[in-house]
């Protein structure tokens, strides 16, 4: 810093006429989204964060190429491989995109300069979803390139067994995840707090629920409609019934929609320090 | 004041000096029976009114725990008030379209995420409200945060030179209002003469200034107009000026005990001190006729100044002192 702090710049407050005549607008959605896309970047850990999701894409890929079986080079593996990162990574964005503001106060300022807590979680949660499809996109060029280079190294014909449809239904379980974060960021709205959660609730939680439904007749009737985890199963595997989709919107109204409405609730009510 | 202080009863009407400020000249930040409670009976802010005028610099001051902050947060709509209100230019902060271009806000320099830089943190900031790229260095300029520090992150800044990007934060928007908690916190001297000129400039050409303090002195030099605040109360207000005026008189006598009961023995709320100077809200007048009467021997007979403003801080807020008053 240097020691001579005097400086010639002197704030003007504006006057009134200045003020009427720059009739300040409301701030539009759009611009808030555009802040909180950039925050999901303009940091080491954030833009790491994002980094992983074409880092972890680019390995899960050269890893099939190089360690499958000539005939395992079928784009179905490919999606699968990538996939798998990419349903731990995007909740922790899901997460972070809510927790920091907190975590790291950094809330003070958001909601000074914005002061609709709504709109700003609105606009994180637009943000997030755009991030959530477009990792998406990237994961499937990553794929495509794997699929067709992989399959020309091993001198065989490419095989593209994912469909469209089966394309969006992933997408649609990814963004799902990703939600899920977000809600649980909302919810307990500590970084490390959330995470611990997401784990518990996606690597803990399985096997018991898993252990109760082999034991409990009636656990293993609910558990479809109850179990989210469970419920969002079909989306990856690219066939969906119209009885799974009921399950779906089931356990996502009581594991996510609820509790979401609840931590909307608290947010927007909670004090801010 | 001393023993037989109203500050005593349980409730203590505010100390309004002079005329009302409201009447005289335009409010912008206007404050209106804001109360706060926490859960378990806990008040931080009781029953809360007052104005901060155009053009005039508004001291928030009060002992620790007073709720200053906790009224600047009710304020910008970060914490929800329990009842009352509190509007700038008429208008409750959460209903200004882009509150950054009318209110500028300093509540804690150090709440911003450590992995970003200053600079960063500004442009975040210029984006939100819509600004010119240019502003961000401007304001970069203005608080003599350079280049190289800008482009730091915050978690590498010391404490001045957060409260430095603060300030400039809330100057980005080109505000007419300021809101600044502890604005001189953390800053060097030179840092405090230069905050102080920046915003004694932006009061003189139109702007409104509210700010908080514990430091008397430190407000003392700058305000125009005075709200001190004790356990979440309102205990005295009005222009600094005014306050002076009625900090009362400082009388020191070769016989201090006489003089200390021949003042009580005339009805005179005292306050003696240990140095054997004697404070009263009377005027000098009164106590040289009650030291003649009782043919004392005056050493000293003034009226009490800016250090009386700092004996009237402190009595003010005795009760809400960690430690009482030094008397
Ligand atoms: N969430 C809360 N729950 C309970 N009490 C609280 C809460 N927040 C603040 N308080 C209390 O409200 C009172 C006012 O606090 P506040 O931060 O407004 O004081 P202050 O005047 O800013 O003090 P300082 O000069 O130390 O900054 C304190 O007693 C504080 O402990
Ligand atoms: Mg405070």
């Amino acid at each position: 810093m240097s020691t001579t702090v005097l400086t010639t710049a002197r704030p003007e407050p504006a006057t009134s006429e200045e003020r009427s005549r720059r009739a300040v607008g409301r701030i539009p959605l759009s611009r808030i989204v555009g802040v909180e896309l950039r925050k999901m970047f303009d940091t080491r850990s954030g833009f790491w964060l994002m980094a992983s999701i074409v880092i972890t894409s680019v390995l899960a890929t050269a890893a099939i190429i190089v360690f499958a079986p000539d005939d395992q080079l079928t784009f179905d593996n490919f999606a699968a491989a990538i996939g798998a990162p990419m349903t731990v990574i995007l909740p922790m964005i899901g997460i972070l995109a809510v927790t920091s503001e907190w975590s790291q106060r950094s809330g003070l300022t958001t909601f000074t300069l914005v002061p609709h807590r709504g709109r700003v979680l609105g606009a994180k949660l637009l943000a997030a979803i755009t991030v959530g499809v477009v990792a998406m996109f990237i994961a499937l060029g990553v794929g495509t390139l794997g699929t067709l280079v992989g399959s020309a190294i091993a001198g065989v014909d490419p095989v593209w067994n994912v469909s469209a449809m089966h394309f969006t239904l992933i997408v649609l379980g990814s963004v799902l995840g990703m939600l899920f974060g977000f809600m649980l960021g909302l919810v307990i709205r500590n970084s490390a707090g959330a995470i611990v959660t997401y784990f518990v609730y996606t690597l803990v939680l399985p096997p018991l629920l898993g252990l109760l439904a082999a034991n409990q007749r009636w656990f293993a009737d609910l558990q479809p409609s109850v179990d989210y985890n469970f419920a969002q199963r079909p989306l990856f595997d690219g066939n969906v019934s119209s009885q799974q989709w009921q399950h779906l919107a089931v356990a996502g109204a009581l594991w996510f929609l609820l509790p979401m409405a609840v931590g909307l609730r608290i947010v927007r009510r909670a004090e801010v320090k | 004041m001393g023993s037989g202080s109203p500050q005593g009863q349980a409730r203590v009407a505010p100390r309004c000096v002079g005329r009302s400020i409201a009447a005289t000249m335009l409010s912008m930040i206007t404050v209106e029976s804001l109360t706060k409670t926490y859960g378990r009976g806990m008040t931080a802010v009781d029953d809360v009114s007052f104005t901060a005028a155009t053009g005039r610099v508004t001291g928030f001051l009060g002992p620790n725990g007073a709720g200053k902050s906790t009224t600047m947060r009710i304020m910008v709509g970060l914490t929800p008030a329990t009842s009352g209100t509190a509007t700038v230019d008429g208008r409750r902060f959460t209903d200004l379209p882009n509150p950054g271009r009318d209110v500028g806000v300093l509540l804690d320099a150090s709440a911003q995420h450590a992995g970003r830089t200053g600079r960063e943190i500004l442009t975040l900031a210029q984006r939100t409200m819509g600004l010119p790229r240019t502003r961000v260095q401007e304001m970069l300029d203005l608080v003599s945060l350079t280049e190289d520090e800008a482009d730091r992150r915050v978690r590498n800044y010391s404490l001045g030179m957060r409260q430095r990007l603060g300030i400039g934060a809330a100057l980005l928007g080109d505000p007419h209002v300021l809101i600044l908690d502890e604005p001189a916190n953390g800053l060097d001297p030179a840092g405090i003469r230069w905050m102080r000129d920046l915003l004694r400039g932006y009061a003189d050409r139109g702007g409104t200034v509210l700010l908080s303090s514990h430091l008397l002195h430190e407000i003392e030099v700058i305000a125009d107009d005075l709200v001190v605040i004790g356990k979440g109360r309102i205990v005295a207000r009005g222009t600094k000026a005014d306050l002076l005026a009625a900090a009362g008189t400082v009388v020191r006598a070769r016989d201090s005990v006489a003089l200390a009961a021949a003042m009580e023995g005339a009805g005179l709320k005292i306050t003696a001190h240990a140095d054997g100077s004697v404070h009263t809200d009377a005027s000098s007048d009164r106590v040289g006729e009650i030291a003649l009467a009782r043919g004392l021997v005056l050493t000293e007979l003034r009226a009490a100044d800016g250090a009386g403003l700092e004996e009237m801080f402190l009595e003010l807020t005795a009760d809400t002192q960690r430690e009482g008053v030094a008397a």
